[in-house]
């Protein structure tokens, strides 16, 4: 695929789009668990104003280089993976910079924040961030294994590594979808994306009620308003990957819109049902459930 | 009337002479040695420093409308009053809709909320919890005791003005206010914030010695660094 | 209860049974019968909590009242020991050994009245009180109001009130 300047101004334009309607798409998701919990909820605008006030906070403190470099490798996963996932399928202006190999890069830049982050929170010396940092990282990483292995299975079915061939794959009806044609993978790729989107039950190393609040105890002012940032865009980056994976991906905005928050639901209805699971106990769930689906589905393609 | 016939148990050494934090050579397990001083290694020793508002009015303004509207309390409960605040994340008073939240960590919070009688114990740490919050930061005293000592009026271990030690920023009158007056007072304080006069860490920053001297004359164990960011 | 008392009576020289409720009951003890009679009771009579080791200042007699508080859980008794102990260089045996957690009961005595207890761990340690260097406070010839009032600053414009005058005042201000 050639490359032109013109992409640049287009991609950051996806960006923007999907950051507002990442703003507000977490405000809503919060004011639902709110609302399942009797309350009214948060106000629209009140994620703007925390980001806002995040960043005009007039003190900072640093703990050395990393500190300053974990929530920007923080950002950077998010934002990379929005840059380099094809948002809307078909689209000159949306297609970012979609390569032959980006799946590749998307697995990679779907674990680098957390990566990122864990530098970070090591170097601020807190023990809390180092505890939060173990158990992140080894449910992380439990959860990771269904879902790259529905990846695989997924690339294996249509033979390319190219998001764009596998959307373009799943075009013509519903039945062409993923979810239709490998439903396994699709499960298994579920299972794990309930462990990656750090909600409940999955989210008890970041439990404010927990080891407080685990990786980012030490994290304040522009950095925590960062990472914040980084928690609006790769959600919604992470379920363009799902959507164009599993689901047919979207042909214009408004599917976007729709299909997306249809699939955060997912997420948040899981979390406002179930309680917390202890970090060994998510751990036993992804391997024993996750772990076969997507070796079963491996093996069915 | 002191009894003349008590002699003192003898103690632990206490404040900065513990053993703990003492300057010592220390041996590596690959059998370096090299020397710690507990206080200084630790610890930033930094006095704070007033920060500067925006030269821009309407961005100041900006910024503390923001700030008035989001207003992240440390979830740190000093007395009775502690068991006022939860209400307040129930269905029932539901502050999240006022813009209001709870952060576990000081770092994150901008509010401290000393909610009931301090005791010198209590006292130390709320110090250190609102040394280590961000500019610009708020203090909001709940109930009698921070604003007079209440009914700890004349116990030995509770201090009875909180002003002196920290830079408060508006008191909650009663014992202990209820949720309902705990939501009257933050509305107050975003007024107080919009308008411009929530410069208290900047108040602390600039009386610093004031308040150090106060702080230490009541904290006898005083076994940090004067400033803890 | 009482059968309890007249089995131990003899052996450890109690003073009077005190029967506050039929669960509930008092004895003192002398000094040198302490350890053995808290022994026996945990060991052999079943009183294997101790729910409560504090103290009561006698300032006019010059003694301090020692209570060990002790409870059986299989027949749901209390039974509380007394022990008087001079005032002045007061000193107890500890018991830290029997129950583990008479250790922090005595680094509290040690606090807060002034209590000694050679060989319990860490009883010099500060408990409570960081750094207190007056008299030990829940001593009663220690004003604590005089203290308060010489440490912490106050608020000009405090008013104090009688509370049984006041109410009488407030209620009822015809008079009765």
């Amino acid at each position: 695929m050639s490359f032109e300047w013109i992409q640049i101004p287009y991609a950051l334009l996806t960006l923007l789009i999907v950051f507002v309607y990442g703003v507000f798409m977490t405000t809503i998701i919060r004011k639902m668990g709110a609302r399942a919990g009797g309350r009214y909820g948060i106000r629209l605008y009140q994620t703007f104003v925390d980001l806002a006030k995040n960043y005009a906070l007039r003190s900072h403190i640093s703990h050395g280089i990393m500190f300053y470099l974990g929530p920007v490798f923080r950002l950077t996963g998010g934002v990379g993976l929005i840059l380099f996932v094809p948002t809307i399928y078909g689209s000159v202006m949306h297609q970012n910079f979609a390569f032959a190999g980006d799946l590749v890069l998307a697995l990679y830049f779907v674990f680098f924040g957390t990566l990122g982050m864990a530098l970070g929170a090591g170097e601020s010396g807190h023990p809390y961030s180092a505890v939060g940092i173990t158990r992140g990282l080894s449910q992380m990483t439990a959860a990771e294994l269904p879902f790259v292995l529905a990846v695989f299975a997924v690339s294996l079915q249509y033979q390319t590594l190219s998001i764009t061939e596998i959307v373009a794959a799943q075009q013509g009806g519903f039945l062409s979808w993923t979810l239709f044609t490998n439903p396994i993978a699709v499960v298994a790729a579920m299972i794990g994306f309930l462990g990656t989107m750090m909600r409940s039950p999955f989210d008890v190393f970041l439990a404010p009620q927990e080891i407080p609040i685990g990786p980012p105890t030490e994290f304040h002012s522009a950095y925590l308003a960062l990472m914040q940032t980084n928690r609006i865009l790769f959600p919604i980056a992470k379920i363009v990957i799902y959507m164009n994976l599993f689901f047919g991906g979207a042909t214009n905005w408004p599917v976007f819109f729709l299909k997306v928050f249809l699939i955060y639901l997912v997420s948040a209805l899981v979390g406002v049902v179930f309680p917390r699971f202890r970090v060994e106990q998510s751990i036993r769930f992804f391997l024993i459930w996750g772990l076969p689906l997507g070796i079963l589905s491996i093996l069915i393609v | 009337m002191k009894d003349e016939k008590y002699t003192p148990l003898p103690r632990r050494p206490i404040g900065l002479d513990r053993e703990e934090l003492k300057k010592r050579t220390v041996t590596a397990p690959d059998g370096q040695t090299f020397e710690v001083d507990p206080i200084r290694d630790y610890y930033c020793q930094d006095a704070p420093k007033a920060h500067q508002r925006s030269y821009i009015k309407i961005v100041e303004d900006f910024f503390n409308w923001c700030r008035a509207e989001s207003l992240w309390i440390l979830g740190y409960g000093t007395g009775c009053g502690a068991i006022e605040m939860r209400p307040l994340m129930t269905p029932r008073f539901d502050a999240y809709r006022y813009g209001i939240q709870w952060r576990p960590t000081p770092r994150q919070a901008n509010l401290l909320m000393i909610s009931g009688y301090l005791s010198v114990k209590t006292l130390k740490r709320a110090i250190r919890s609102y040394e280590q919050m961000q500019n610009p930061k708020y203090v909001v005293g709940l109930g009698s005791c921070t604003i007079n000592g209440g009914m700890y009026w004349d116990s030995y271990n509770t201090i009875k003005k909180l002003d002196e030690y920290l830079p408060v920023d508006l008191y909650i009158a009663g014992c202990m206010p209820r949720p309902e007056a705990l939501l009257a007072g933050f509305e107050d304080l975003k007024k107080i914030i919009k308008a411009g006069g929530g410069e208290g860490a900047n108040k602390y920053a600039e009386n610093f010695e004031w308040y150090k001297a106060n702080q230490k004359s009541v904290i006898k164990d005083w076994d940090m660094p004067d400033y803890n960011w | 209860m009482r059968a309890l008392y007249d089995r131990l009576k003899d052996r450890f020289q109690l003073g009077e049974l005190t029967r506050q409720r039929p669960d509930l009951g008092f004895v003192t003890v002398g000094r040198d019968h302490l350890r053995a009679l808290l022994v026996e009771l945990k060991d052999v009579e079943g009183f294997t909590h101790l729910v409560l080791f504090t103290a009561v200042d006698w300032l006019e007699d010059g003694q301090f009242q020692l209570t060990y508080l002790l409870n059986n859980r299989a027949t749901a008794q209390d039974l509380g020991v007394r022990l008087m102990i001079p005032r002045e260089g007061a000193s107890m045996d500890t018991i830290h050994d029997l129950w583990p957690t008479a250790e922090t009961y005595q680094r509290e005595l040690y606090e807060m009245f002034g209590i000694d207890f050679p060989g319990s761990p860490r009883v010099d340690e500060d408990f409570i009180l960081e750094g207190w260097t007056d008299l030990p406070p829940n001593r009663r010839d220690f004003d604590t109001k005089e203290y308060s009032e010489a440490t912490f600053a106050e608020r000009a414009g405090r008013e104090s009130h009688d509370p049984r005058d006041h109410m009488k005042q407030k209620l009822y201000p015809d008079g009765e």
